[in-house]
């Protein structure tokens, strides 16, 4: 195979080796944390600074309207230029609410989402960890944010905060089974929970091709699951400005309002990267069963270009669905995951069983 | 890396908020009010307590959902070893999802999966 020209595995570990030989063992360890803390704190600031202009620029789009067009070129500087005005504005505390948990709130949902980050293959041999729970990991992970969004709204000492947090939890643990089970179908598929194995098995085609109808029905619930969870699009009860202000995070101001948005925005990448990952084969190129000529121009795309190619495009649906339809009530929302997700969910994973188990999969 | 790196992710999360937090403490100006204290209804004085009962909906479906992320757990061992495990476990797996299905069936008859 070719595409291991390009393998990330030698640089990082060239790296790796360069320090501690220079170094004695405890300061080199400092200094790779440094190294890696650094890099994907600034990562982490990149992505989530470009997905809140992608945003902007999608929402003006699909309205017909230019978006922001006037810092820098296209407007590229708005974001920077916002979260430069956020930082400078005071910090608002409403009489009678609980400071401490006010305060913690944006600790937690940030934290959620960049633990999250740790797991994710972004190129061969390009993640900090490789867990062999990788996916069950990143799923616990993600749905630590949900404390945080209800400290918000239950410390806010508002009631709209409140109705707010209130929905968010019932909507986040009740669309996480879904997520969960339709990653179950696929882990059946593969065998393996381990993100760098799962992409590997994917070289020979993606997971959503080479599991028949039961994979495409898994990434679909996955998307719409996963829209749900992130608090996006048609589900975004949590927020419904129209009714509830902000919901949960009506009272925060400044820096901590911004941090719930870029939480927001990041725990999209992150389930984005996740479906582009288990479904659609993560950085590995595409290719044809037997078309020898095609598969070789495609393994000189770069394993990033893949990744954040496939990440994007599941991002830009998401967007899709956000400014297409219309919010769902509560009633609506939960009786979409529980009698029709949770049940077509459950047959789904028996019927990929069954494929895996008679070898009908390619 | 291993495992016990996370905590430096949970240290960079941290410190990225705490940064921020500190600087937006000290730096910005501030100005104090009595309005400004006030919760954000509309512009209405808020009414009453907001920590009081809430609808009981939301705790229902809090409780059903405890007892299938139970169940899922116990699922993703099984996925992972499902090739070895062949057709004897394929077969102990739809017994599971049997039980599982009647779990939720009740829950659905007794109405609890109803909004009010």
């Amino acid at each position: 195979m070719a595409f291991n020209i390009y393998d990330f595995t030698s640089f990082t570990q060239s790296i790796d080796e360069a320090l501690y030989e220079w170094l004695p063992p405890f300061w080199a360890l400092i200094v790779e944390m440094t190294i890696i803390g650094l890099v994907f704190l600034i990562g982490y600031a990149i992505i989530g600074l470009f997905l809140v202009y992608a945003e902007r620029k999608v929402c003006a789009f699909m309205q017909n309207r230019v978006g922001p067009n006037r810092v820098g070129p296209y407007g590229i500087f708005q974001t920077i230029a916002d979260f430069i005005k956020l930082l400078m504005k005071e910090l608002v505390y409403i009489k009678n609410s609980d400071k401490l948990l006010f305060n913690i709130a944006p600790f937690i949902v940030i934290i959620a989402s960049f633990m999250a980050i740790a797991a994710i293959p972004f190129a061969k041999g390009l993640h900090a960890i490789d867990f062999d729970i990788g996916i069950m990991y990143v799923i616990a992970v993600t749905s630590l944010g949900v404390v945080g969004v209800l400290l918000a709204g239950w410390s806010s000492n508002n009631k709209y905060s409140l109705i707010g947090a209130m929905r968010s939890g019932a909507q986040i643990i009740s669309y996480e089974l879904s997520v969960g089970l339709s990653l179950l179908t696929i882990i059946v598929l593969a065998g393996t929970m381990q993100f760098s194995e799962v992409v590997e098995l994917q070289s020979s085609g993606w997971f959503i091709f080479k599991g028949h109808i039961p994979a495409c029905i898994a990434f679909v619930i996955f998307l719409i699951a996963s829209t749900a969870e992130t608090n996006r699009g048609p589900f975004d009860l949590a927020e419904a400005e129209s009714e509830l202000t902000a919901g949960f995070h009506t009272e925060y101001s400044g820096i901590k309002f911004a941090f719930f948005f870029l939480a927001e925005y990041m725990n999209m990448f992150i389930v984005a990267s996740i479906a582009a990952t288990v479904f659609l084969g993560g950085w590995m190129p595409f290719h044809i069963g037997s078309w020898e000529g095609f598969n070789y121009v495609m393994d000189f795309i770069p394993p990033l270009f893949w990744y954040f190619g496939k990440t994007a495009f599941i991002i830009w649906l998401m967007m899709w669905f956000k400014w297409t339809f219309p919010r769902l009530r509560i009633d609506q929302l939960l009786n979409l995951e529980w009698k029709y997700l949770l049940p077509i969910n459950l047959v789904n994973i028996l019927i990929m069983a069954f494929i895996v188990l008679m070898g009908w999969h390619f | 890396m291993s495992a016990e790196s996370l905590i430096l992710f949970f240290i960079v999360g941290a410190f990225l908020v705490g940064i921020a937090l500190l600087f937006s403490s000290i730096v910005p100006p501030t100005s104090t009010n009595p309005q400004k204290a006030e919760a954000y209804e509309c512009g209405i004085p808020t009414e009453g307590l907001t920590w009081l009962q809430f609808n009981v909906g939301y705790y229902l479906f809090a409780i059903i959902f405890l007892i299938f992320d139970v169940e899922t757990v116990f699922i993703f061992p099984w996925a992972v070893v499902m090739k070895e495990a062949g057709i004897a476990g394929f077969i102990e797996i739809v017994i599971f999802f049997f039980v599982l299905g009647l779990g939720l069936l009740y829950a659905w008859k007794k109405g609890a999966l109803k909004w009010e």
